[in-house]
């Protein structure tokens, strides 16, 4: 749909746009895939490994961090045999104060990694919460939603089985992941599972137009303010 | 009114209980003191999982200097060493004290008993206390209370702070200050040992004119229109302030933004997007502060402020302009070399029994001040230097006797102090010197700082 090279000329990121230069020029054969862009979201209580599931994604390294103020921001190209994909992703705090500007960084997005620590049974229960919040906020579709129980590294404190996640996952028609930031397990998959499903998503949208998609919504016009979300999170 | 006084006996227990251990610490030898420091006590972990001190302990009750706040219903909101809910029956105490005396149409300002100072500062919904054996004076105890204050504003303005007390009287503030503990510990510990916060002034790092002006042009070409403040700095100095004008930055107010940077090194990856009120600008709403350091291994952290929530890929572009300028003005070498150097020695002024010394320029916020050489190589030491410019400064600005000029005799060290409308001046020499000597060798130290003002200051500040 949104290809890249337009869409960055178009927020004059210098940055982005070198880079992507720089991928024509040098990744000899991939230079005439097209580049989308995701924004993608983590979220979930203090202390379950954003932070460090971001970290360890993004450069690949575990460090005891601090408490995210705010929110951080990071960016990550993937280059798959048809597409580029630039991951936006926004690391949000998990302090309740930072609760009520939220919705400002998940706005527009189009993956969130809903994480909950398997050790601590509570942020389980306050990932549900936060399902709650989305699902306020987001279509059905708009968004994919992987829960991520993190921390596996933690096993023999386990407080939430893989079980309960799992089916917790499969009756809200969520993704389901269990991982370890520490000792980088199954990090990178989850990122690359939601890189696979995001363009698997774009080429039925590509090759099977509005109808077929919303197969679940009764009326056509719903899909409007949709698409819109969706051009606004390339934009944002 | 029996509770009350029940509950004013048990204070006053506890507080000649804490005089006796005292004592009895004294009579213990050094290195164990060492042990009771505040710097090794402090929480190093994070978040829950923060270590807490038991509040029965004699090493807790050791501590320098406590620091309470709690709601106006008495329930904890922070405490400096061990947890707020062991604490919460000595923070009724204290509520009962305040609200006793306010029934009475009169306010507690402190307690001082045994060689304690217990300080009330009382900024509604929220009572601040400080339980010091500092030398401080209660002002300045005061003043800290009040920089604490500020702090929790910064997380939560005054607006949400007074909403949510309205609505609920007995909220337990704790919840919405979470995860921000270690940013109020960090302010308390830099107060015990960064004089920024006593003379309410910036320190500059030193370099020279032409890479600041370079500098300071860099960032005002990468201006955005939601921008406010455009700061760039390198662990708690700085480098270059670019304001919009006719807005005006508190000192208080950068104070905070540097503990902020100071207290987390999340900044140090990605780029942090985050509310931020300052209180002295404006307490009743939030800027949106980019924080991000300019290299991986580099100190230097820019800090842009914004009035707008949304503009962060402009902000965030800005940064990436601001470097680009940097890069071709050619100064990004020059700047990494000053930062080499963060500090200059007292032995570039060439006054023999000159030891440190501070210079505060009123006019412009700023102070600078040498690095902090032998003796004073120790942290005891230095905080020990610290405590006795905090002694003159107090006596200097005391309200009821202000004194523009002090000549002090310690055992270990002679001090000055010179407090003119345009700057202060504090000046420490070894104790073999005498008074018509230091008097005589200060127009020689001001010479000197004329001399390298513009290295050590900002005197153009720039705007966009």
């Amino acid at each position: 749909m949104e290809f890249l090279p337009l869409k960055i000329a178009d927020r004059k990121d210098m940055a982005q746009r070198k880079m992507w230069k720089e991928m024509t020029v040098t990744s000899d054969g991939h230079h005439l895939n097209p580049t989308y862009v995701y924004k993608v979201v983590l979220l979930g209580s203090m202390a379950v490994g954003k932070s460090s599931l971001a970290f360890r994604y993004v450069k690949n390294s575990f460090r005891e961090t601090m408490p995210t103020v705010g929110c951080s921001f990071f960016k990550q190209m993937i280059r798959l045999e048809t597409a580029n994909i630039m991951f936006e992703i926004w690391d949000t705090a998990g302090q309740e104060k930072y609760h009520s500007v939220c919705h400002l960084y998940y706005r527009g997005a189009r993956a969130a990694l809903l994480v909950y620590d398997i050790s601590r049974k509570e942020t389980f229960n306050r990932a549900k919460l936060w399902l709650r919040e989305l699902e306020k906020d987001f279509l059905h579709d708009e968004i994919m939603i992987i829960l991520v129980g993190n921390k596996t590294d933690l096993v023999t404190e386990r407080e939430v089985t893989s079980e309960e996640g799992k089916e917790f996952a499969r009756s809200k028609g969520l993704l389901h992941a269990e991982t370890s930031a520490k000792s980088n397990h199954q990090v990178t998959d989850v990122f690359m599972a939601i890189a696979q499903k995001l363009l698997q998503q774009e080429q039925q949208k590509e090759t099977m137009p509005v109808q077929s998609q919303s197969w679940k919504k009764s009326h056509v016009d719903l899909r409007a303010p949709n698409s819109n979300q969706i051009k606004k999170c390339c934009k944002s | 009114m029996e509770q009350i006084s029940k509950d004013f006996s048990e204070l006053s227990t506890q507080l000649t209980g804490m005089a006796l251990d005292l004592e009895e610490e004294m009579r213990q030898s050094k290195e164990d003191k060492l042990d009771l420091s505040p710097q090794t006590c402090r929480r190093d972990s994070v978040l829950s999982g923060k270590e807490e001190e038991d509040v029965t302990m004699d090493a807790w009750r050791m501590h320098q200097k406590h620091v309470f706040v709690l709601s106006e219903a008495g329930k904890p909101v922070y405490s400096r060493y061990g947890s707020e809910e062991a604490l919460s029956s000595t923070m009724g105490v204290m509520m009962a004290l305040v609200s006793f005396l306010e029934a009475e149409k009169n306010a507690i300002r402190s307690i001082h008993a045994d060689g304690y100072k217990v300080v009330f500062v009382r900024r509604s919904p929220l009572v601040l206390v400080a339980v010091a054996r500092t030398q401080q004076s209660e002002q300045e105890i005061a003043h800290e209370l009040l920089y604490i204050y500020y702090q929790i504003l910064s997380l939560l303005t005054w607006t949400q702070l007074n909403h949510i007390f309205q609505q609920k009287q007995n909220y337990d503030l704790r919840r919405l200050l979470a995860g921000s503990e270690r940013i109020t510990d960090n302010l308390l510990d830099l107060m015990a040992r960064d004089p920024s916060f006593l003379m309410g002034a910036v320190r500059c790092l030193p370099m020279a004119a032409g890479v600041r002006d370079a500098v300071s042009a860099s960032l005002q070409q990468a201006r955005a229109k939601s921008l406010v403040f455009s700061i760039l700095l390198s662990r708690n100095q700085l480098v270059s302030l670019v304001r919009k004008k006719d807005q005006f930055l508190h000192p208080i107010d950068l104070h905070l933004l540097f503990n902020l940077i100071s207290s987390s090194s999340s900044f140090r990856e990605g780029e942090a997007w985050t509310p931020i009120c300052l209180p002295k600008f404006n307490s009743s709403g939030f800027f949106h502060a980019h924080i991000s350091y300019l290299e991986q291994e580099t100190d230097l952290c820019l800090l842009l402020v914004s009035t707008d929530r949304e503009d962060f890929f402009t902000v965030s572009d800005c940064k990436r302009r601001f470097q680009e300028r940097l890069r071709k003005r050619g100064v990004y070498h020059a700047l990494q070399e000053a930062l080499r150097t963060p500090f200059y020695s007292i032995s570039q002024v060439g006054i023999p029994d000159l030891r440190h010394f501070i210079y505060k320029s009123k006019s412009s916020g700023l102070f600078t001040s040498p690095e902090i050489e032998a003796p004073y190589v120790s942290e005891e030491e230095k905080e020990r230097l610290l405590g006795l410019y905090q002694y003159l400064h107090s006596r200097a600005h005391n309200s009821s006797h202000p004194l523009k000029n002090i000549y002090f005799t310690g055992p270990n060290e002679n001090l000055l102090a010179w407090v003119t409308s345009a700057f202060e001046l504090y000046v420490c020499y070894s104790p073999l010197g005498t008074k018509a000597g230091a008097i005589s060798t200060v127009n020689k130290l001001m010479k000197w700082i004329r001399k390298e003002e513009d290295r050590l200051f900002i005197l153009t500040p720039q705007t966009y």
